[in-house]
């Protein structure tokens, strides 16, 4: 067990470290047009060769990322160009809110679509066919457009949750609840359709399987060899497209944060590349691997808990 | 990035996809509107009232008026005008990244999966680099890069979405490199280029399309999100930057943000109940029909022969019949509304501490007779008519709350193949704990007192060890025997024994034929052994019934049976067991039908 988890922190690391040298290869080729576009078109050559030099970008490539490689690892991810303030200052600040939302329409995601997936395939017919309908308009309509839908009825018209805004869990949790509500159930439809559906197909598969009949020849009732059985081996092949789908829980919460003007690492994201702030840039992209890779672990961990013949592979 | 699956399908999809879809009502709405949104596309400029980019002040936010259909928006842009030139671009730009994505994901999978090797290592590799991180994220980063262009943005992403692609087409491609006909094509001179283009090509198509019209719908979305965060070339417009134009005036007018929401909802849903409509129809024609009842005996005609019925002899058993099977019916309801019957009228007695052996081949309606006693059979199945009389109970028809008293406790089941039947995610003490705390209502400690004498009993050698291990740390033989000591676990009075022998080894068969024995004389249960092999019948049984077809054609004590079968069917499966007896030919009187 140990052995399982040593192997799958060891491939998480190597990953974060070749998605450094790549973005850290492509952000900063641009060399001496980064310093050209930071000081805008009318700066004379001179100025701009100056800046470039001050910033350390005339430098070969290979030792500029060395250099922010040693510090990385420290957590210094250098400052920003154009405030000076710490990389990591900002990210930690806004962390919290990105992972509010994002950890809770996960959670919120995995219980409504294993509700959902497995009421489909156990009573089948038209509560399975309403809940088939609902996948495909899940998965059809873009998340954004779900939020904006959500904007408009819940904050805008019946003004049960503020429209925008960030309050923190430590100063008032009911108010934290208030502002991050909408944000996660518009960031879980899209995840909560795509599961469902692997739910419902895995927990059809297992109630197929001959221990079903063997264990109900034992007495068991159908709903407890579902809840206790079905529902651990359908949960494998759920948890794994989980995974997948909580990458795409950050990219949809880029725009939701937008949308709420919620301060988290996405309007972080989204102020930088708008400057050009190579660093901070560069800084998300390191933080957004490591938060897929800690998740791709919890969520092995889970498959290795639920199925004693992983802990084998 | 999103996981797609898309079911491969063989490639008997000859029939042209589209005249299918044609007869699809969500298919032709879907195939309309894209229609309508691609003439838009096409001609929609040329449509247009307005120059899109034509501004007036005294226009700014105008509501809908008959110059204006649609109103103006917040620089009094004619909003119809700009809705018509924002579909070529928005359509262009996910063009731009559907090809990409396409080329790259189809070329790289086919030489991946083709020719493996290095190639096939790096760009799985990759494929997982690509999706461990978020789209969007990378875009942004991209944008800090080359700035502001859809057509970059689409160029990237496209490279994003490619592993849908690869990894498709990769599948298809490892599961057909080595069948036979692409061996064949190999030897016979084709160049690879043709064997790819002629066998390989034509089975990940189908899949293909359909897979493209979900990615067609996530690139429609994903730029238009990247647009509306403000994020595009603002001078161009598009979808969503007229949606971030009407959400910064959302307060003033709501209106505005309608149409492009229209537009980029309506095309992606238009796009996924496309791509769901043609899986839809692919599935049907590739649906092998009914095969789900492998063992069901389709016989059209109603006749029902009748039964070869052997006097009790002087050794029978006479005690008190605790499973009385009348007239048993067994049926599939079709999806057309018609019923195919597996089990057509069979009638049988177990008396107390009796050993009824039920022979047949497979699909003669044996298992499904004993699982109509048990009341668990397969989706789709149910007792037509006849009756189960268990030690004065109705079974047939029986709720869920009759049987709850019976299963386990009363009448228990020892399954055929026994790893399939353990439970790999559950150790198998706790498979046996569970059933005797809640049949029994025993303690924890005292049911896995019991579970480990049991395991004892059934010759285990390590009962403490098997009892922790999990079912895949075990061998066959081992997993039977911990499914026996399942079965009698709970004392039953009636035990049901599905081949009980057929899936081990030749060495463990007897072995585990003596154990059912024992325990079947230790315990003196009644019971009902499915079998295909008179070999085990002459072992344990007092008494045997030979189906063929849904029905009992000869029934009696064996020894009778033995000395002089009547039926032929029944001859023919005694000869195949008698090293002497003449020679093996095809067995007498099976119906076509039913082979």
């Amino acid at each position: 067990m140990l052995q399982f988890i040593l192997r799958r922190l060891l491939s998480g690391v190597v990953l974060v470290f070749v998605i450094t040298v790549v973005a850290f290869s492509l952000l900063y080729a641009g060399g001496g047009d980064i310093a050209r576009r930071i000081l805008g078109q009318n700066a004379t050559q001179d100025i701009v060769d100056r800046k470039a030099a001050e910033l350390g970008l005339t430098r070969p490539l290979w030792e500029q990322y060395g250099d922010w490689f040693s510090h990385a690892v420290t957590g210094d991810f250098g400052r920003s160009w154009f405030t000076g303030q710490l990389v990591m200052n900002g990210v930690s600040s806004r962390l919290a809110v990105t992972l509010s939302i994002v950890i809770g329409a996960t959670l919120l995601a995995a219980i409504v679509s294993v509700f959902l997936g497995v009421l489909a395939a156990v009573r089948g017919g038209a509560v399975d066919r309403v809940v088939q309908v609902g996948s495909v308009l899940g998965f059809a309509i873009p998340g954004f457009l779900i939020a904006l839908g959500l904007v408009i009825v819940f904050a805008i018209n019946l003004k049960w949750f503020k429209a925008t805004g960030y309050i923190p869990i430590t100063t008032s949790f009911a108010g934290w609840l208030t502002s991050v509500t909408l944000p996660i159930i518009a960031l879980s439809i899209g995840v909560i359709a795509t599961v469902a559906q692997q739910v419902r197909g895995s927990v059809i598969d297992a109630l197929e399987r001959d221990y079903v009949r063997t264990l109900r020849s034992r007495g068991l009732s159908m709903r407890r060899v579902v809840a206790k059985h079905v529902l651990r081996n359908a949960g494998g092949p759920a948890l794994a497209v989980l995974a997948v789908q909580f990458v795409g829980l950050l990219s949809g919460a880029v725009i939701v944060e937008q949308i709420f003007a919620l301060p988290g690492l996405g309007q972080m994201a989204v102020q930088a590349t708008s400057s050009a702030d190579i660093p901070i840039v560069m800084g998300l992209v390191t933080v957004m691997a490591v938060i897929v890779v800690i998740v791709n672990l919890a969520i092995d961990l889970a498959q290795a808990a639920l199925n004693p013949k992983v802990r084998l592979s | 990035m999103t996981e797609l699956t898309t079911p491969i399908a063989p490639a008997a999809a000859r029939v042209s996809l589209l005249r299918r879809l044609l007869r699809n009502p969500v298919g032709v709405v879907s195939l309309a509107f894209l229609a309508i949104v691609g003439l838009v596309a096409v001609i929609g400029s040329a449509l247009a009232p307005y120059d899109p980019n034509l501004a007036s002040l005294q226009l700014v936010l105008a509501p809908p008026s008959p110059d204006h259909i649609l109103g103006a928006d917040s620089a009094g842009r004619d909003v119809l005008s700009r809705l018509l030139a924002a579909t070529q671009i928005s359509i262009a730009a996910a063009l731009l990244g559907l090809v990409v994505a396409l080329v790259v994901g189809v070329t790289a999978g086919l030489i991946a999966g083709y020719y493996g090797g290095w190639f096939d290592q790096v760009s799985s590799w990759f494929t997982g680099l690509v999706m461990a991180l978020p789209g969007i994220v990378v875009l942004l980063a991209a944008r800090a890069v080359v700035g502001p262009s859809v057509w970059y943005s689409m160029l990237i992403f496209g490279v994003l979405l490619s592993p849908a692609y690869f990894r498709l087409v990769y599948a298809a491609v490892t599961a057909v490199k080595n069948e036979l006909y692409v061996d064949a094509a190999r030897v016979s001179g084709l160049s690879d280029l043709r064997i790819i283009a002629r066998h390989i090509l034509s089975v990940v198509r189908a899949p293909v399309i359909i897979q493209s019209a979900i990615i067609a719908g996530i690139a429609i979305a994903i730029q238009s999100g990247l647009e509306f965060l403000g994020l595009g070339d603002m001078s161009v417009p598009t979808w969503g930057s007229m949606l971030n134009d009407g959400f910064s005036n959302i307060y003033k007018a709501p209106l505005l943000m309608l149409w492009p929401s229209l537009a980029i909802g309506l095309t992606c849903m238009a796009l996924v109940l496309l791509a769901n409509a043609m899986r839809d129809e692919l599935e049907r024609s590739v649906r092998p029909v009914g095969r789900r009842r492998r063992r069901a005996a389709a016989v059209v005609a109603e006749e029902r022969p009748a039964v070869v019925v052997h006097a009790d002899d002087a050794k029978t058993r006479t005690g008190e019949v605790l499973l009385s099977v009348r007239d048993l019916v067994v049926g599939y309801d079709k999806p057309d509304g018609s019923l195919t019957r597996v089990v057509r009228g069979v009638s049988l007695d177990i008396r107390r501490g009796e050993v009824h052996g039920l022979i047949g081949e497979s699909g003669s309606g044996k298992t499904q007779t004993a699982f109509a006693v048990l009341g668990l059979l397969p989706a789709g199945g149910r007792v037509v008519s006849g009756s189960i009389g268990f030690d004065g109970l109705e079974l047939a028809g029986a709720g869920e709350k009759v049987y709850r008293g019976v299963r386990g406790s009363r009448i228990a089941y020892v399954p055929q193949e026994p790893m399939s039947n353990l439970d790999g995610a559950f150790t198998i003490g706790s498979q046996l704990v569970e059933p005797m705390r809640l049949t029994l209502g025993i303690s924890k400690a005292e049911a896995k007192e019991r579970a480990l004498g049991l395991l004892e009993r059934v010759g285990i050698p390590n009962p403490k060890r098997t009892f922790a291990a999990y079912p895949h740390e075990i061998s066959g033989g081992m997993a039977q025997r911990v499914l026996i000591a399942g079965a009698v676990s709970c004392d039953p009075e009636l035990l049901i024994a599905d081949e009980p022998t057929t899936a081990l080894d030749v060495t463990v068969q007897a072995e585990v034929l003596d154990l059912v024995r024992d325990l079947q004389e230790e315990r003196q249960m009644g019971l009902l052994l499915v079998t295909h092999n008179f070999g085990v019948v002459a072992d344990l049984c007092d008494r045997v019934s030979v189906m063929q077809s849904g029905l009992i054609v000869e029934t009696g004590p064996v020894r009778s049976i033995f000395a002089h079968a009547e039926h032929p069917y029944t001859q023919s499966l005694l000869d195949a067991i008698l090293e002497d007896g003449p020679a093996r030919g095809a067995l007498a009187g099976t119906p076509e039908v039913a082979r």
